[in-house]
């Protein structure tokens, strides 16, 4: 760790150049970083912190949606009114991260970033059809939140390109989310399986749009269109929840580990998303 | 390398020291700073010992590069007593004999008092969950618990008085 600096730019385009260096690594909320670079698993030159740039604080509406900066905390996530109820499954993601202690400082961007397949804070992101603002030296790009994550620890981005916020779709009436995990204990564990669900409904009650994704089942979160397409039209009924919970099943290819077996992670997988697809209904208003 | 100059408010106080690269708040707090309070248990963010405030917010110290201080406001255990006086939740801890090795005890104090700052009169499930990234190895944490939910219980009646 003797050769390790600091910096801790203000603009955007600061932190790209700063991250463009040989060996930079950016630091949101450290709660990833810091154990693996105590650990010594990973030895970055130069630790660019994107806590001081505009922007990757703080939560703002713009065009009709959410704005989250990418290093925004849990916690500060949790106490924002007007996101919990838009996207409290978003939310609810965010918020099952560690302890009180860990959510005082963990971030979306830290959690789709370390790319870890069973990320809390991802599939009810993908599942909301979110967008990453990433910056980069050679400018900015918009890129959907499935499209981080390419296997465990392994991302898409490009030397020096961070994400600076993610965007939310403007939020119609009558619309809602859910994330599920399991874990063997109450707290402080990595999830068995993950499941985030995004509903709106049309003015009869019906379900107009369904988003489904799944985490910890594969090498990363995984939307899986059908298991959406199989609610579209119905009320969740029991035709449609049990046509989605197997198209969810289908979609898994998960490992086995001391957390449970590749068959438990897959059975469960449904299991959550079709509790977490009636959470969602009901959030929106919908009647069974 | 270069040391990094970090000056920065502790317990109220206008500190600075000279951060050496890779060392983290926990470090700085027991090494530059001789605060010894905040204890280091994992060093992972598992355990809580370490636990401070940083602009109000609930932190585990031991992951938070010194450097990241700059212009906040840290507390620690030792801003917690006022004049001699121990805080109530203190107080609590030996009532209830809430400790033993007392090697969490500084962590639990922190965290506890945080959730008494939001939440004045929380439930005991509401007190457990808060306090879920705090552990100890002796105690059991009945104890804590009660001392927690009886400080509070108490801190709101002095409130009323
Ligand atoms: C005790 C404990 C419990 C935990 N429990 C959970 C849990 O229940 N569920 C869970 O999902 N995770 C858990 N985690 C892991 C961790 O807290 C989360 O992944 C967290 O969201 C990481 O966010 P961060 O801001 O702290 O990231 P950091 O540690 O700052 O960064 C993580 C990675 O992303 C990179 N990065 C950071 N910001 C950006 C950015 N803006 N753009 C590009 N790359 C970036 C970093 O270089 C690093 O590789 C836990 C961690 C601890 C210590
Ligand atoms: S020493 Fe920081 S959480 Fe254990
Ligand atoms: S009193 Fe010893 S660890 Fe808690």
């Amino acid at each position: 760790m003797s050769q390790l600096a600091y910096v801790a730019p203000s603009s955007p385009e600061e932190a790209a150049t700063a991250l463009a260096a040989t060996g930079a690594r950016p630091l949101s909320g450290g709660t990833d970083l810091l154990v693996q670079l105590r650990a010594g698993r990973v030895k970055p030159d130069v630790i660019v912190d994107l806590k001081r740039v505009a922007g990757a604080i703080g939560i703002r509406e713009e065009a009709g949606g959410y704005v989250i900066g990418g290093a925004t905390s849990g916690a500060v996530l949790g106490e924002h009114v007007g996101l919990v109820r838009a996207w409290p499954g978003v939310v609810e993601g965010a918020n099952l991260i560690g302890s009180t202690q860990v959510q005082g400082r963990a971030s979306l961007a830290g959690n789709l970033c370390n790319a870890s397949p069973a990320a809390d804070g991802v599939p009810a992101l993908i599942a909301a059809r979110a967008t990453c603002v990433i910056v980069g030296p050679n400018g900015r790009r918009e890129a959907p939140v499935e499209a981080i994550a390419t296997g465990p620890g392994q991302t898409s981005l490009s030397p020096g390109e961070f994400i600076l916020e993610f965007r939310l779709p403007p939020r119609p009436a009558r619309a809602s989310d859910a994330y599920l995990r399991l874990i063997p204990r109450t707290e402080m564990d990595i999830a068995v399986a993950g499941v985030g669900v995004n509903l709106v409904l049309d003015a009869q009650g019906r379900v107009a749009q369904a988003h489904v994704a799944l985490g910890a089942v594969a090498p990363t979160a995984l939307l899986v269109a059908e298991a959406g397409a199989a609610l579209v039209g119905g009320r969740l009924d029991e035709a449609s929840l049990a046509a989605m919970e197997a198209a969810a099943r289908a979609a898994c290819r998960p490992i086995s580990d001391k957390r449970g077996t590749a068959n438990y992670r897959t059975r469960i997988a449904g299991v959550l998303a079709r509790r977490a697809a009636l959470i969602a209904f009901a959030r929106a208003g919908g009647q069974l | 390398m270069s040391k990094a100059h970090v000056t920065t408010t502790v317990n109220g106080d206008p500190v600075e020291f000279l951060a050496t690269p890779g060392m983290t708040l926990l470090d700085a707090l027991r090494d530059e700073l001789n605060l010894t309070g905040a204890k280091e248990g994992c060093g992972s963010g598992d355990c809580g010992a370490c636990s401070v405030t940083v602009d109000g917010r609930l932190v585990c110290s031991c992951l938070v590069l010194a450097p990241e201080v700059e212009g906040r406001r840290v507390t620690t255990i030792e801003g917690m007593a006022q004049g001699g006086q121990l805080h109530m939740l203190q107080q609590k801890f030996l009532e209830h004999a809430a400790l033993q090795c007392g090697f969490c005890t500084p962590g639990f104090l922190v965290a506890a008092k945080a959730l008494l700052d939001v939440n004045p009169d929380p439930t005991e499930t509401e007190t457990r969950y808060w306090l879920a990234g705090n552990l100890c190895r002796c105690t059991g944490y009945d104890k804590i618990i009660r001392a927690v939910m009886d400080a509070a219980a108490e801190l709101r009646q002095e409130k009323i008085a």
